[in-house]
C-alpha cells in the first residue's frame, strides 16, 4: 500500500478517528455532562422524529433569512451608490466605519429598548451581522470595475441604471457573493446571540433549555445542526461564486 | 516636417477645396497630456474629416492614435484645443458616433449576442428589432453558430469581430475603429476588409479607420492621415485617388498602389525611428 491518498480520503478518514476516539473517550468516563456521538445520533434521531428539532429550527432559519435578505436588499444598492459617488462615500464612510467597528453585541439592549423582544429585534440583530460585509464587499467590487469596460459604457452613452444593470453590478457579482458568505457566517453567530439575549427562541432556545437540564447528548443536536447549515452555506455559496464568473476560473479549467 | 500637403510629389494629388462639403468633424489644435503633463500624446493635431470619406489614420506605435479617437468620441477631454461634430463642441459621448476598441472592450458575463445587443438596449430598442439586428450583423461578421458563447470561450480574432458587430449594430454615422482588425488572421482579415467595403458602399458611413497596415490604409482609404511620433500631431495627408468600387487584389497589382506604398513607408519610417519602435 505504497499509493497516496486522495485529500477526500484524508478527510474522511480524519473525521472518521476523531469521531472514534470521542466515542471511546466518551464512554470510558461516562458521566452525564459529556456526551458522545453515537449518543448524540440517537437524540438527533429523536429530536427529529417528534418535530422537535424542525419546529425550533424552523424559527431560527426565518430570522436568519429575513435578516440575511435586508442585508442583502439594503448592502447592494448603498455599497453601489457609495462606490459611485464622492459625495456619498465621504458622507456614509463615517457611519459605516463607526457601527462596523463597534461590537454589535454591545447594541443589543438598545435595540430590545427600540424594537422589543421578538422577530423584530432578532431580525434586526442579524442584519447588523451580515451587512457590513455584503455592503463593504459590493464596494470594493464596484470600485474594482474594469475602467476600459466604463469606458465602453460611457461610448454607447449608458444611462445609470445601465451602468449597474450591464456593469457593476455583474463584474462585483463574485465580491458580492463572497460578502454574502461571510455575511451568513456572521449571520448565523447573531442569529444565536440574538435567540439567547432577546426572548429565548429557536436553536438557541434548545441549547439554553438542554444545558439547564444537562442532557448534553441533545444540547449537541443543535450545536450540529448549526455546524451543518454554516458548512452548507458557506460551500453553496462557493459553488455559486464559481459558476458565476467562469470567465475568472478559465485558467483553471485549462 | 510639413503639415498637410505634399508638394510637387506624384502622391500629393487633387486639391482638397474642390467641391467638398462642409466636414463631419474638425479636430483642431488638439493637444492631451497624461500624467499630469509628464507624458505628451498629442499636441497641435488638427485634422477635418469629410462626411462620407474613410479616413484611414496610420502612425507609429504610441504615437496617440487611440488617444485621439477617444477625445474624438467625447470619452476624454483634450486639454487644449476642440473636436466639433456638425460644428458642435464634442463635450461626451455621442449617440451617432460609435467606437471599435483596440482591447475589443466586450462584458465577459455577457454572451456574444448579448455584447453586440448592448448598444442597442441601452437605447431601448423593442426586443424584435434587436434580434434581428443582431443576428443580421453576426452573420457579417462570420459569428452565427456562436451566439451563446461567452467571450472567454472565444480567440482574439472573434472577439474583435464581435466588436465590430456591435459598434456596426447601433447604426452610427460616424464609425470610430481602431485597429479593428489587428488581432485577426490574414485571410480574415482580407474578408472583412471587403466586408467593410462592401458595408461603406451600402451605408456611406463616415469612417475613421486606425490601422498599422500600409496596405489596409491604402485599400481601405480615401485618405491617409500620417500622424508623427508621440506627441503625435498629423504629418500629412494624403489623398489615395484610386475609384471604387475597389477590388483588393487590383488594387494592389495597380502602379499607383506601389507609389503610395513606397511614398508612405518613406515618410513613416523617420517616425517610427523617432519613437523606436515599429509600426
Ligand atoms: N490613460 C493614460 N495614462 C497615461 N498615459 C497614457 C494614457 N493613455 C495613453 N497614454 C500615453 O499616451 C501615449 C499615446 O497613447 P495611445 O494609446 O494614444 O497610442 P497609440 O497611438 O494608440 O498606440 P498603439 O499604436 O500602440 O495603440 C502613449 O505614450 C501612452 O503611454
Ligand atoms: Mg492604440
Amino acid at each position: 500500500m505504497t499509493g497516496r491518498l486522495s485529500p477526500t480520503a484524508i478527510r474522511s478518514l480524519s473525521v472518521l478517528i476523531g469521531l472514534t476516539a470521542w466515542e471511546i473517550y466518551g464512554r470510558a468516563i461516562h458521566t452525564v455532562i459529556f456526551a458522545y456521538p453515537s449518543q448524540i445520533g440517537r437524540a438527533f434521531a429523536e429530536l427529529t422524529r417528534t418535530g422537535e428539532l424542525w419546529f425550533y429550527l424552523r424559527g431560527s432559519l426565518v430570522v436568519l433569512a429575513l435578516g440575511l435578505a435586508l442585508a442583502i436588499a439594503i448592502g447592494i444598492p448603498v455599497g453601489v451608490v457609495m462606490a459611485r459617488g464622492a459625495t456619498v462615500e465621504y458622507a456614509l464612510e463615517p457611519y459605516i466605519n463607526a457601527l462596523y467597528a463597534t461590537p454589535t453585541v454591545a447594541l443589543i439592549p438598545l435595540i430590545v429598548l427600540w424594537a422589543g423582544f421578538q422577530v423584530k429585534a432578532k431580525v434586526i440583530l442579524v442584519f447588523l451581522f451580515c451587512v457590513f460585509p455584503v455592503l463593504i464587499n459590493t464596494y470594493q467590487g464596484v470600485k474594482h470595475t474594469d475602467a476600459k469596460l466604463l469606458e465602453v459604457a460611457r461610448s454607447f452613452c449608458a444611462g445609470e441604471w445601465s451602468m449597474w444593470r450591464d456593469l457593476m453590478v455583474p463584474s462585483a457579482a463574485p465580491y458580492i457573493l463572497a460578502g454574502i458568505r461571510l455575511g451568513i457566517g456572521r449571520g448565523l453567530v447573531g442569529m444565536i446571540v440574538a435567540e439567547f439575549y432577546t426572548a429565548i427562541t429557536g436553536l438557541g432556545y434548545m441549547i439554553v433549555q438542554y444545558a439547564n437540564n444537562f442532557r448534553t447528548d441533545r444540547l449537541f443536536v443543535p450545536i450540529v445542526v448549526l455546524m451543518i447549515l454554516g458548512v452548507g452555506l458557506t460551500s453553496l455559496l462557493r459553488r455559486i461564486e464559481r459558476s458565476v464568473a467562469p470567465w475568472l476560473h478559465v485558467a483553471q479549467q485549462e | 516636417m510639413s503639415q498637410h500637403n505634399v508638394g510637387g510629389d506624384p502622391v500629393a494629388t487633387v486639391p482638397r477645396s474642390a467641391g467638398r462639403k462642409s466636414p463631419r468633424i474638425v479636430v483642431d489644435r488638439v493637444g492631451k497630456s497624461f500624467r499630469r503633463g509628464a507624458v505628451a500624446a498629442l499636441q497641435e493635431c488638427s485634422l477635418e474629416i469629410q462626411p462620407s470619406e474613410v479616413l484611414c489614420v496610420i502612425g507609429p506605435s504610441g504615437c496617440g492614435k487611440t488617444t485621439l479617437l477617444r477625445i474624438i468620441d467625447g470619452l476624454i477631454r483634450a486639454d487644449t484645443g476642440r473636436v466639433l461634430a456638425d460644428g458642435e463642441e464634442i463635450t461626451r459621448p455621442r449617440r451617432d458616433l460609435a467606437m471599435v476598441f483596440q482591447h475589443f472592450g466586450l462584458f465577459p458575463w455577457k454572451t456574444v449576442s448579448g455584447n453586440v445587443a448592448y448598444g442597442l438596449r441601452v437605447q431601448g430598442r423593442p426586443d424584435q428589432e434587436v434580434r434581428a439586428t443582431v443576428r443580421h450583423y453576426l452573420e457579417m461578421v462570420g459569428l452565427q453558430g456562436f451566439e451563446g458563447h461567452y467571450p472567454y470561450q472565444l480567440s482574439g480574432g472573434m472577439q474583435q469581430r464581435v466588436g465590430l458587430a456591435r459598434a456596426f449594430a447601433v447604426d452610427p454615422s460616424v464609425l470610430l475603429m481602431d485597429e479593428p482588425f489587428g488581432s485577426l488572421d490574414a485571410q480574415t482579415r482580407e474578408v472583412m476588409q471587403g466586408e467593410l467595403l462592401r458595408l461603406w458602399r451600402i451605408q456611406r458611413k463616415t469612417l475613421v479607420f486606425v490601422t498599422h497596415s500600409i496596405d489596409e490604409a491604402i485599400i481601405l482609404g480615401d485618405r491617409v492621415a500620417l500622424m508623427t511620433h508621440r506627441p503625435g500631431r498629423i504629418k500629412e495627408l494624403i489623398d489615395v485617388g484610386i475609384p471604387r468600387p475597389r477590388d483588393p487584389e487590383a488594387v494592389r497589382g495597380s502602379p499607383r498602389y506601389a507609389t503610395l506604398r513606397r511614398y508612405i513607408w518613406n515618410e513613416l519610417k523617420p517616425e517610427v525611428a523617432g519613437s523606436g519602435d515599429a509600426p
